[in-house]
């Protein structure tokens, strides 16, 4: 299962970086997403991965650490909220400056 | 216990909910704006004094570090939050002449940031700092936009793609540093990371040198401080003296995980960040200095001149010794007042040439009042460059006197003195394009407002009133940079907190 994991976070993340190097802004979007969605797995495979270990003492013999799903709860709601702002910006940039370029120029 | 130090994130946070559901006329807004912000700085000036007691620490519904999230008051932070206090006044009343009906939102957003602000410089919780940070991020992205227009969209949106990257890079370190030694709690984290499993070194450092990179960025360090001169120079002008205190908030993170964290301490990894910082920094001293010799408008001059700044604080730090970072905390404080008064100044004459010349250096009308915005933008540019009796002087002097001898202070010197020229030759001649090489024509702007030159004046008079009460002060920080340098006060102070009795049991 690890290395199922580990392969799928690094396929999350060199694509959110290949796409975040483009130079127009939903391409960086969707990779700015793509990388949280990234970043978010990491974050829940900090309290280290395993079965039938649920986040309640009492429930069952081995407990999974509950810490590191509040945080990853947090930055969902984080990432959320930013990628969303982003989206409006880049639509707004768009209307503004007649481009969807991220330097708000180039070819049309 | 006293609950003065949640007090600076609580107030700017109700008075940010109020102001958002309020349906009152802007008058009333205005008022409450100002009354929170003003609140902040008696707020602040007992936080300084209660820290000059010792460490102040607070957890957060009762709840025991390091398992529960804890505020901790030492003095750099009660420090920190009285210059914001000062800085936030000084905006506030500048923005609510005007700017802050330029768009929907402006108060409740500039009480979010200052929450945000606050609130990062008070946390001992990594994971809590990141939310701070993206507190004062988000409004940060709005209040930049604040206004609109075609600049600042452009560079607002540079700005959030960039602090958006920083943050995935944030929270990839939290979560390397948290599955590894298993806590959050910046004290229980120094001594997990002094008791580290030397296996375990590789990425525990790696996890560190990801958060110099984040912490850089918000910094605007070379080679992460493109996105800055852009976007301070595009916001508005009681925006961008807000912002002044923003790449501090960076620079003070900086400060905190690598001496209390990574500190002299932390065995392999011990000052792991020094050796980085200092290069670095140079370098982005050097830069900034050229950039502001080579900007065309008065606003790019300034956020040049906060690049300038950063580089110079960032040497200091990462000289590393007791006596440099007393010099750079100083240099700190006259910085961010400074430049934040350079900012609002800007503002004022972006107004009074019009908006066909705005802030560019070009030759112009003539202006109003040409003795007082004149003087007040000369007293600026001298304290900016470091000329005696303002507070750049001193700043510098006690900076390269930190130096000792030797290859640092060479290196050093040359940067810090020839940026310091190279800064005098840009402001010269900015000062003579805009008030002595005048065109017949009087100015179509508006006229000077004097509550705006009130702004101004109070950070202003904030550089001679730093070299006035530098006694005082400089023992204080003298204080600050040993208590900095002993992290173990600060763990102490934290893990040995008890709960309150007859609290929550």
């Amino acid at each position: 299962m690890e290395l199922l994991y580990a392969i799928t976070l690094a396929v999350l993340t060199s694509c959110g970086v290949y796409l975040m190097l483009r130079a127009r802004t939903f391409p960086v979007v969707v990779g700015l997403a793509l990388l949280s969605y990234a970043v978010n797995l990491y974050l829940f495979a900090t309290g280290r991965l395993g079965d039938a270990a649920p986040a309640v003492l009492g429930k069952a013999g081995v407990y999974a650490d509950p810490l590191p799903q509040a945080l990853v709860l947090t930055a969902i709601v984080i990432g959320f909220a930013m990628t969303a702002y982003a989206l409006v910006l880049a639509l707004r940039a768009q209307g503004e400056l007649d481009s969807d370029h991220v330097d708000g120029k180039g070819d049309h | 216990m006293s609950h003065l130090p949640i007090l600076p994130v609580l107030v700017p946070m109700f008075a940010g909910a109020l102001l958002l559901v309020l349906g009152a006329s802007m008058d009333t807004k205005r008022a409450l704006s100002l009354l929170a912000t003003f609140l902040q700085i008696p707020l602040a000036a007992m936080l300084v004094v209660e820290a000059g007691q010792g460490i102040g620490v607070y957890a957060l519904g009762n709840w025991m570090p390091p398992f529960g999230i804890v505020l901790v008051v030492d003095r750099l932070s009660a420090l920190l939050l009285l210059v914001t206090a000062i800085l936030a006044a000084a905006a506030i009343i500048y923005a609510v002449r005007g700017d802050d009906a330029a768009g929907r939102n402006f108060h409740p957003l500039f009480q979010f940031q200052l929450m945000g602000i606050n609130g990062a410089f008070l946390t001992g919780d990594l994971f809590n700092l990141f939310v701070f940070f993206e507190v004062l991020l988000i409004s940060s992205y709005a209040l930049l936009l604040h206004g609109a227009g075609s600049a600042r969209v452009r560079s607002g949106l540079h700005y959030l793609l960039l602090n958006l990257t920083g943050s995935a890079l944030f929270l990839i370190a939290v979560g390397t540093l948290y599955g590894v030694t298993g806590t959050l709690n910046m004290a229980d984290m120094a001594l997990r990371v002094r008791e580290l499993d030397p296996a375990d070194a590789p990425l525990v450092g790696a996890a560190g040198m990801l958060l110099l990179v984040v912490f850089g960025l918000k910094t605007a360090v070379f080679p992460l401080y493109f996105w800055l001169p852009r976007a301070y120079a595009a916001a508005g002008a009681p925006v961008a003296a807000l912002f002044a205190i923003m790449t501090k908030v960076g620079l003070y993170s900086i400060l905190r995980v690598y001496t209390l964290i990574f500190g002299a301490d932390a065995g392999e990894l011990a000052n792991m960040a020094l050796s980085w910082l200092w290069p670095l920094a140079l370098v982005t001293l050097l830069l900034g200095a050229i950039g502001a010799l080579a900007a065309s408008t008065l606003s790019s001059l300034t956020a040049y001149l906060v690049v300038v700044s950063v580089g110079t604080m960032l040497a200091g730090l990462a000289i590393g010794t007791a006596e440099s970072l007393q010099a750079t905390l100083f240099y700190l404080m006259h910085s961010t007042w400074i430049t934040g008064a350079l900012f609002l100044l800007t503002g004022i004459l972006q107004r009074v040439r019009g908006p066909r010349f705005s802030a560019r250096l070009i030759a112009g009308p003539q202006l109003p009042h040409p003795m007082l915005l004149g003087g007040v933008f000369f007293l600026i540019a001298m304290s900016i460059v470091g000329m005696p009796p303002l507070s750049g002087f001193l700043g510098k002097l006690l900076l390269l006197g930190s130096a000792g001898q030797g290859v640092t202070a060479a290196w050093l010197y040359a940067l810090v003195l020839g940026s310091g020229l190279l800064g005098l030759v840009a402001l010269s001649r900015a000062g003579s394009t805009l008030f002595w090489r005048q065109s017949d024509q009087a100015a179509t702007g508006e006229p000077v407002d004097g509550a705006r030159m009130g702004a101004v004046l109070l950070l202003l008079a904030a550089s001679p009133a730093l070299v006035v009460m530098a006694g005082p002060l400089l023992s204080y920080l003298a204080q600050t940079a040993e208590q900095l340098l002993m992290p173990q006060l600060y763990i102490d102070a934290v893990l040995s907190l008890q709960p309150i009795a007859g609290g929550a049991q």
